[in-house]
């Protein structure tokens, strides 16, 4: 009994899905309400629909987030900002430039979406090229379009908010006509189902992983590790881009100075609440996914408990910080060691 | 405690999950010896000393050190150091981003008035180890820019420095040349005429003869026996620690040798690597095994890893199968049918988080490309296969390789290469680290591929097991491919080679 436990807690997804069952719990104490989930004019609605549908963006950020870390050990701190790039980028190809609020589309919806995205995969790749080739320590080189993305959607915007009032622009981040499910619950679980179907089917995963624990020896084994760091990066820029989408559509408009602020700090967190080490090499893309949601949980959490959204962020930074701690590998060698000195003092003491 | 005695290790056991890496293990080490400490892979030799000097916590076992009260236990590397414990771990664990004057002095620099350390009297005080050890290197520049000898060197250097009453020596050897092994034996010799107790793990049998005057045999973890030197002989040794009769001299047949030659495979002419190889020509046939011979430095890695890509090579051109080949990355060679495996394992070769089978794999896996993901039975299959052949001690191939000992490590890279089919194959120091009895199937593999038209370049700081696997020798020296000897006039013998290093005329017979 003791050791199915011991072998149960020493899981990776042990954690995650522990904090996150804890922050769910501590909900259902002080709300008894908090499963219940209503139709309401067609659609669902209730905390636990507001949590997967608001964490979507973390979730997706959260994917290409993993991949960052687990091949260069560093952190992509311009997803936020990427965000905010692509829904000015997409807003302002739909309004045509320069008007800031349309009802009828300049561009088909499609070709404004897919220039939003390819402005999101440039800046990844280019955060790519920065750390794969120029080898910049990642935080400094994203440090760059953390600045500079945000400043360039506000430029592309002309400084003003841009709204789309076109009806099917709101889908992405709404509901779909006669789905009673939001629309972004969707689309990340679609990202979340092709990443690891293609973790699963391609040598990928090994990849990364060998490339962030010893890139040298990949390079040997005839790894490109140039190669795949600048992919992960690529990858995560596309994550941001599609979670810029989904932001933007929300408030069907591009608010430059809003949209994705902070969210790479979130995405991050999710991936350490993953049980991933930010240190890079092995990784767990299932982990971050339910560290993505369990930030979500606890922010709604928060928000439900009238903690203002500017104090927020410090409760959460504590709990996170506990979260954290108690993974930390020094944390677990050090209990380890403690319980090794104890049982051999025990014995000692028998015999 | 017995006069004399300096550490007593009893009844030590150690536990990883699933694996029982100490049970029952003892070690006696006394005041100006030199005690050799032999057993196959994953016997717990560096377990046991790792159980003593802090890295592991042992679960049980006491230990005693003269003229420190009671049983010790030591939480960390500081520990065992300041009771007077100093060791050279068998992963170098130096760090290479720093100056060698700074490795040497880490933790305990010379420092000026304002205890600001004194960077003058610390490179000074450090040129002057090297220079005394007669290692040439600049002690100001980063470690990292030296071969795993060196940095073996460095380290052996640092431990000795500190003014230890023991000293650990974890296969300090594996990567040694002849003159280097000599110098770090007088270096003991010194340190054990005054009084310092010396701990030698080699799986060099010889080098046991020649400097160690006691020997623990440990075999799985347990205890075997702790002789005099005089009282177990070769034979005895190796029996005692593999468990059984063996006799690692007889000799491989030399397959090779008087056999009809195969058209040419690979040959370069006029490559080079700026600052590390000079221009140099190479040819290799099918299935032929070729050395290389030189001293430490002489440029037998740099020259193999420039026709593997490894290091782009600036000039010259190299030929496989008669076609030009331009070779800008390893996946490129990879891909042509090449394979290398470096001799430096801790940076280049191990992906220490992965697992045995995914280290396997990987340089297949590289080949085949990204998309074409080899099936998880397969990659069971063969991970299982090289497991069993080349007696790889591990709990499963799902283990860690960090887990492994360094030995099996070894292995594991070699198997990486071996999967990958190679038509050419580049070892260098293969059985590093390995075990007398894995030594010999691993030079009886080599050739045994060589016989099925394999070409293999054989890297070896022991001459002897190139004298036994290779037709052909090319002799390095600084930098430059001085000559070759064959095997064509009678088989290549130790004093062809020894004069043919020191030599100052190209040799070519
Ligand atoms: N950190 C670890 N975690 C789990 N198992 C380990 C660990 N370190 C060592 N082992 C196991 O303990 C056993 C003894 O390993 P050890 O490194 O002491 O062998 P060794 O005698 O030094 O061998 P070698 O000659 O190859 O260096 C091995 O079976 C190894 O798998
Ligand atoms: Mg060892």
């Amino acid at each position: 009994m003791k050791s199915k436990w011991k072998a149960l807690t020493r899981q990776q997804l042990f954690l995650p899905i522990f904090s996150l069952i804890v922050v769910l719990l501590i909900n259902l104490v002080k709300d008894p309400g908090f499963f219940q989930i209503g139709l309401q004019n067609g659609v669902l609605y209730g905390r636990l629909i507001d949590i997967l549908n608001r964490g979507s963006e973390i979730a997706i950020l959260a994917v290409g987030q993993t991949l960052v870390v687990a091949v260069s050990a560093g952190t992509d701190i311009s997803v936020g900002s990427v965000m905010s790039l692509t829904a000015c980028g997409t807003c302002m190809m739909l309004a045509g430039y320069g008007n800031n609020s349309v009802t009828e589309l300049a561009v088909p919806m499609g070709v404004g979406i897919c220039f939003g995205l390819l402005l999101a995969f440039l800046c990844g790749c280019m955060n790519g090229a920065l750390v794969a080739k120029l080898k910049i320590q990642p935080m400094v080189a994203t440090l760059i379009l953390y600045t500079g993305a945000r400043a360039i959607g506000l430029v592309l915007c002309n400084n003003q908010i841009t709204y789309i009032r076109y009806e099917p622009y709101k889908y992405f981040g709404n509901f779909l006509p006669g789905c009673p499910i939001p629309t972004p619950i969707f689309i990340a679980a679609a990202v979340i189902a092709l990443m690891a179907l293609f973790l699963k089917k391609t040598a990928l995963g090994l990849y990364i992983q060998s490339v962030g624990i010893n890139s040298r020896a990949s390079r040997i084994s005839g790894i490109n590790a140039d190669m795949i760091c600048f992919w992960c990066y690529a990858i995560c820029g596309l994550c941001a881009g599609i979670a810029g989408i989904i932001a933007s559509s929300r408030i069907y408009s591009a608010d430059s100075n809003n949209i994705g602020l902070n969210y790479e700090m979130d995405a991050i967190l999710a991936v350490a609440l993953g049980g991933n080490s930010l240190g890079g090499g092995k990784f767990n893309l299932s982990g971050s996914i339910v560290g993505a949601y369990t930030i979500q949980a606890i922010t709604t959490t928060l928000l439900a408990m009238g903690v203002s959204t500017d104090q927020a962020p410090v409760v959460k930074a504590i709990i996170v910080i506990a979260i954290v701690v108690v993974q930390a590998p020094a944390f677990k060698q050090m209990l380890a060691n403690r319980a090794a000195r104890r049982s051999a003092a025990g014995k000692e003491a028998v015999g | 405690m017995e006069n004399n005695v300096l550490i007593e290790m009893r009844n030590i056991r150690k536990t990883f999950p699933g694996v029982v890496a100490l049970d029952n293990a003892q070690l006696t080490l006394h005041r100006g010896e030199i005690h050799a400490l032999m057993g196959e892979n994953g016997a717990g030799k560096s377990t046991i000393i790792k159980c003593l000097t802090g890295v592991y916590e042992r679960d049980a076992g006491e230990v005693y050190m003269d003229g420190v009260e009671g049983n010790i236990w030591n939480h960390s590397t500081m520990d065992a150091q300041n009771i007077g414990i100093a060791t050279v771990y068998q992963e170098v664990n130096l760090c290479p981003n720093l100056s060698v004057a700074e490795n040497l002095f880490i933790g305990r620099a010379p420092t000026g008035r304002f205890g600001a350390v004194d960077w003058k009297t610390m490179n000074r005080k450090a040129q002057k180890i090297m220079d005394d050890l007669d290692i040439q290197v600049d002690v100001t520049r980063n470690l990292e820019n030296y071969s795993i000898a060196i940095q073996q060197m460095v380290a052996i250097a640092r431990a000795v420095d500190m003014d230890c009453r023991v000293l650990i020596l974890d296969e300090p050897t594996s990567s040694l040349d002849d003159k280097e092994v000599e110098k770090l034996f007088r270096l003991m010799r010194q340190l054990r005429d005054k009084g310092v107790g010396i701990l030698f793990v080699t799986h060099f049998l010889e080098q046991v003869y020649e400097v160690c005057d006691r020997i623990t045999v440990m075999r799985n973890g347990q205890f075997v026996g702790d002789y005099t030197v005089a009282e177990l002989p070769r034979v005895k040794l190796v029996a005692a620690m593999l468990g059984k009769d063996f006799d690692d001299l007889a000799a491989i047949k030399q397959e090779g040798t008087g056999k009809e030659k195969g058209e040419v495979l690979v040959e370069c002419k006029n490559m080079s690597h700026k600052g590390t190889i000079k221009p140099f020509d190479f040819v290799i046939r099918k299935g032929e095994v070729v050395g290389l011979t030189g001293l430490l430095g002489s440029g037998r890695s740099e020259m193999v890893r420039c026709i593997y890509g490894a290091d782009r090579s600036q000039t010259g051109t190299e030929t496989m199968g008669g076609k030009e080949v331009h070779i800008r990355q390893p996946l490129d060679a990879i891909k042509l049918g090449m394979g290398y495996l470096p001799d430096d394992r801790k940076a280049e070769g191990c992906i220490a988080d992965l697992s045995v089978k995914e280290n396997i794999m990987l340089a297949l896996q590289a080949r085949q490309g990204i998309f074409h993901r080899v099936s998880e039975a397969k990659q069971n299959e063969i991970a299982d296969r090289y497991i069993k052949e080349l007696s790889i001690k591990t709990p499963s191939r799902e283990t860690p390789i960090s887990q492994l000992s360094g030995g099996n490590q070894q292995k594991v890279i070699l198997a990486r290469w071996l999967a990958t089919d190679p038509e050419f194959l580049i070892l260098d120091e293969p059985t590093r680290g390995i075990d007398i009895g894995t030594k010999t199937e691993i030079q009886k593999k080599v050739i045994e591929l060589a016989g099925k038209g394999m070409s293999v370049v054989f890297i070896s700081s022991e001459l002897e097991e190139m004298l036994r696997t290779c037709s052909r020798l090319y002799v390095m020296r600084d930098g430059a491919n001085v000559g070759q000897i064959t095997d064509e006039n009678g088989p290549i013998t130790q004093e062809e080679v020894m004069s043919a290093i020191a030599g100052g005329d190209s040799h070519e017979k």
